[in-house]
């Protein structure tokens, strides 16, 4: 039987050389999420802002009705309501801020959750109320911050270990790639202004692990090579290295597509935001293990000599290998 | 490296055999099969994001425990000096910045005085420090301040119990395996799956249910009540007088009172005359005793009854009640009589209790995210098995087995440890499969490369799995770091995802590698194929 072969043997693709185009771009597209994020701001959720959100779907409307809902709800008097579509357009969520003073009488939260659901559903009889959160504004400053201190400590352990493993440069590398996928992720998330809560997190640090997974693959095929082939120029080894683990990171994004563009267009509604942030991340995580990761590395002055044993080393294994036999 | 001796196969095989096992249960619930009885079955739980319930974070305010600790401490410090022999007598006591303070009338009293405050501090905590500083300021002012360590066991206490009375509440209410735990220092969580309606919940969780009877200050002017004015000794309470337009303040008096902690039962029940809702509460011996001497001092009176700082009703005694029930009136709905009745039998809270996160999703939803993802699951599993047995063959055979039992493995784990599965578990779960894949695919390429290169294949295998596992071994370790950060750092939803990729992290390891490996090593030494098809 013949089997399947993505990439054929002993490809030869430069990839490096157009290292430097691409990292202007990189550091482009970086400013620009950032400035983004900075000046037109993420679409945060109630989990970070605190304050209402009703999540309604239309059993038999194909399309939800969202200006007439902003009216309705809006009549009400609790202020403007935030509505969005996601997943399906039959499915809303309504976003509100709590009414004034309800850090001290809880049930004037309660009081509008009931009024918006009553509302609804008397102009809507379709309406199917799929979920209401409330969360505080003080807990929702503590979900912000401990999330975020979740996503650096993880960030800077894990560069710290691979400083460890493989050396300081590598550390750095993967840093920045990191740094580099998740900067582009909140970008996208500030221009198309997809909703921003806690499962979006999950969804970072989902991406955050394929990134790295594809990013120690390539470094450690790095590392083998500098061993390898001590008197090769830096970049010419780089592109080997990305070129031997070609197959295989093909192989392997291909793989977890499948899997996400099944959970995209099967799965749940409510994963949708969530299944997509990962699955840019695939292409992001393996883009940056190339043109970001490897490349750095150049800069940074990466030498075989970290890799390879010394003289005494040598001397030390040839001993034990005479004792041995 | 492919040397598996027989005892290390059997010992593989009775480790996957026992996580699988532990799936089954999970599996046949989904798929709506009856899991023998017989046996044990431990269930995944599924959040409330996927099944559908009712999260609710309650927040006590420790101030008001502070707060309540000095009131009680005033007290306890008059009737004892009043009751000490010969008496104490002391000035007016004052409560203000956190202690109490008074001024002894004879300051020749000190320290008899300070004998019998220290019996009214304990020992707190394991350092044993007192629960409060008794000081003596100027020859004759007496100074009790709580100290720290005093205020933090109080309030464990009063979140102990407070826990405990939401527990009873909520069985009350017959809902079905609610969750109910402590979280910090003053918080308590409450998930209740598959609640319709939370709103009946939260009203009763939100009562405190501090019942008080008080006798109505008689000589209040009207004019100063207007004003907001209570006479020496009295307070000022809230009234929604059915008889009046709008609150209307009554008087009451500060002391001689009795509270409604002492019950043994309550029930709702009709007034035989009026046909209105009212509740029935049953004092017991102490209590009973107690109402039964302040009915009988003061026949002819009115006295209030005041729930959660709310006079309910005012009524007038009009014969001694001795028999330790009695009855409260107040404007209730049926329900609302309902919901004090339960809320007077487990008992008042010892903290006000309020409402800082509230999640509720509802049941169809959750039922019908369970069926799509694992409709999703399903397929996007076969296709991917069916995309590895392209690629792979034989190899991808394996891989594809590993996986099942991977997937098996996990569930087993969750089920026997007793996690609950959420949406963000479900992201932790995608990511390990994903991972689980790449150990295959990286082994695969790598013995690929090595035939390419012209190596036999035995060495070729050989090879392929140890390089291959340098690179898996470095990524296994990040993800388990940056999961454990997570779970120290993070709540909720990204301690979900952690739990789960710690356990998926652990079981891909040893079924993409090592479990592959045995089969792959069995192939060989049986078959001993000149080639292979990769």
């Amino acid at each position: 039987m013949k089997l399947l072969k993505l990439v054929p043997d002993n490809t030869d693709i430069k990839f490096l050389r157009w290292r430097v185009p691409f990292y202007v771009v990189s550091l482009l597209l970086m400013a620009a999420s950032l400035t983004l994020v900075f000046t037109k701001g993420l679409n945060l959720g109630v989990d970070f802002v605190g304050g209402q959100m009703i999540r309604v779907t239309f059993v038999q409307t194909p399309a939800a009705p969202v200006a007439e809902l902003r009216e309705s709800v809006g009549s009400l008097g609790y202020g403007e309501p935030i509505i969005q579509q996601f997943g399906k357009p039959n499915e809303v969520s309504i976003r509100m801020k709590l009414p004034e003073g309800s850090e001290a009488n809880a049930g004037l939260a309660d009081e509008m959750a009931r009024n918006i659901t009553a509302k609804i559903k008397s102009t809507h009889a379709d309406a199917r109320i799929d979920g209401v959160d409330s969360v505080s504004g003080k807990v929702s400053g503590e979900l912000f911050k401990t999330g975020m201190q979740a996503l650096i400590a993880a960030m800077v352990a894990i560069s710290i270990y691979i400083w460890v493993r493989f050396e300081w440069q590598f550390g750095v590398g993967a840093l920045f790639a990191l740094v580099h996928d998740v900067t582009l992720t909140l970008g996208l998330f500030a221009v198309t202004q997809m909703e921003f809560d806690l499962n979006i997190v999950a969804a970072l640090l989902t991406l955050i692990g394929y990134s790295l997974n594809d990013n120690i693959v390539v470094y450690d095929r790095i590392r083998e090579n500098l061993k390898k082939y001590r008197r090769m120029p830096l970049p010419e080894l780089l592109d080997l290295s990305v070129n031997e683990t070609l197959s295989r990171t093909i192989v392997t994004s291909l793989s977890v597509l499948i899997t996400l563009v099944a959970l995209l267009l099967l799965g749940p509604n409510v994963i949708f935001g969530f299944t997509a942030a990962i699955a840019l991340g695939i292409f992001v995580g393996t883009y940056s293990s190339i043109y970001m990761a490897a490349p750095i590395l150049i800069w940074l002055r990466v030498t075989s000599a970290s890799f390879v044993p010394t003289e005494s080393e040598i001397d030390r294994q040839e001993r034990l290998a005479r004792e041995k036999s | 490296m492919l040397d598996f001796p027989r005892w290390k196969q059997l010992w593989l095989w009775a480790v996957t055999l026992v996580a699988c096992f532990c799936a089954l249960p999970s599996l046949f619930t989904v798929s709506g099969l009856d899991w023998p009885k017989a046996l044990p079955a431990p269930v995944i739980n599924l959040g409330l994001d996927l099944a559908g319930g009712s999260h609710i974070l309650l927040e006590a305010n420790p101030d008001q425990v502070r707060r309540q600790r000095l009131e009680s401490m005033e007290e306890d410090v008059r009737s004892r000096l009043r009751q000490a022999d010969p008496q104490i007598r002391i000035g007016e006591i004052s409560s203000k910045d956190g202690s109490v303070s008074f001024m002894l009338a004879d300051p020749a009293q000190v320290d008899a005085a300070r004998e019998q405050l220290q019996t009214l501090t304990q020992g707190a905590g394991m350092t044993g420090q007192r629960d409060w500083d008794l000081e003596v300021r100027d020859g004759n002012r007496i100074v009790l301040t709580p100290t720290k360590a005093g205020i933090d066991q109080a309030i464990t206490q009063a979140m102990d119990t407070a826990t405990e009375v939401v527990r009873k509440r909520i069985d009350a209410l017959g809902t079905r395996e609610p969750t109910i735990i402590r979280q910090g220092a003053q918080r308590i969580v409450v998930q209740v799956p598959g609640l319709k309606d939370p709103a009946a919940l939260k009203a009763l969780l939100g009562k405190t249910a501090k019942l008080e009877f008080k006798l109505v200050d008689g000589t209040a002017l009207p004019s100063d009540l207007q004003q907001g004015i209570a006479p020496p000794g009295s307070e000022l309470v809230p009234y929604e007088n059915p008889a009046q337009d709008g609150t209307v303040p009554l008087a009451v008096k500060r002391l001689g009172g009795i509270k409604g902690d002492r019950l043994t039962n309550a029930q709702q029940s009709f007034d035989q005359q009026t046909n209105a809702a009212i509740v029935n509460i049953t004092f017991d011996q102490q209590g009973g005793a107690k109402f039964a001497k302040l009915t009988t001092e003061n026949v002819g009176k009115p006295f209030a009854i005041i729930l959660d700082g709310k006079v309910l009703s005012a009524p007038t005694i009009q014969e001694p009640i001795i028999g330790g029930t009695a009855r409260i009136s107040g404007n209730f709905t049926v329900e609302s009589a309902n919901q004090l009745a339960i809320a007077l039998r487990s008992g008042a809270l010892p903290v006000d209790l309020k409402v800082v996160e509230e999640r509720t999703v509802g049941p169809d939803l959750g039922a019908d995210s369970i069926n799509k993802g694992v409709i999703a699951f399903g397929v996007g599993t076969l296709a991917l098995m069916a995309f590895m047995l392209l690629t792979y063959g034989r190899f991808g055979f394996y891989t594809n087995a590993a996986l099942i039992i991977n997937t098996l493995m996990i569930l087993g784990i969750m089920a026997g440890i007793n996690t609950t599965l959420t949406l963000p578990g479900i992201a932790g779960f995608v990511l390990t499969i994903g991972a689980a894949v790449d150990a295959n695919v990286l082994i695969n390429e790598r013995i690929r490369e090595e035939r390419a290169r012209g190596r036999r294949v035995i060495q070729a295998v050989e090879m392929g799995y140890k390089e291959a596992s340098r690179a898996i071994f470095d990524a296994n370790i990040t993800n388990i770091i940056a999961a454990v950060l997570m779970f120290l750092f993070g709540s909720g939803p990204v301690r979900g995802f952690a739990v789960v990729l710690m356990i998926g992290i652990a079981t891909s390891v040893f079924t993409a590698v090592t479990l592959t490996r045995m089969w792959v090593a069995g192939y060989l030494r049986r078959e001993r194929p000149a080639d292979i098809v990769l």
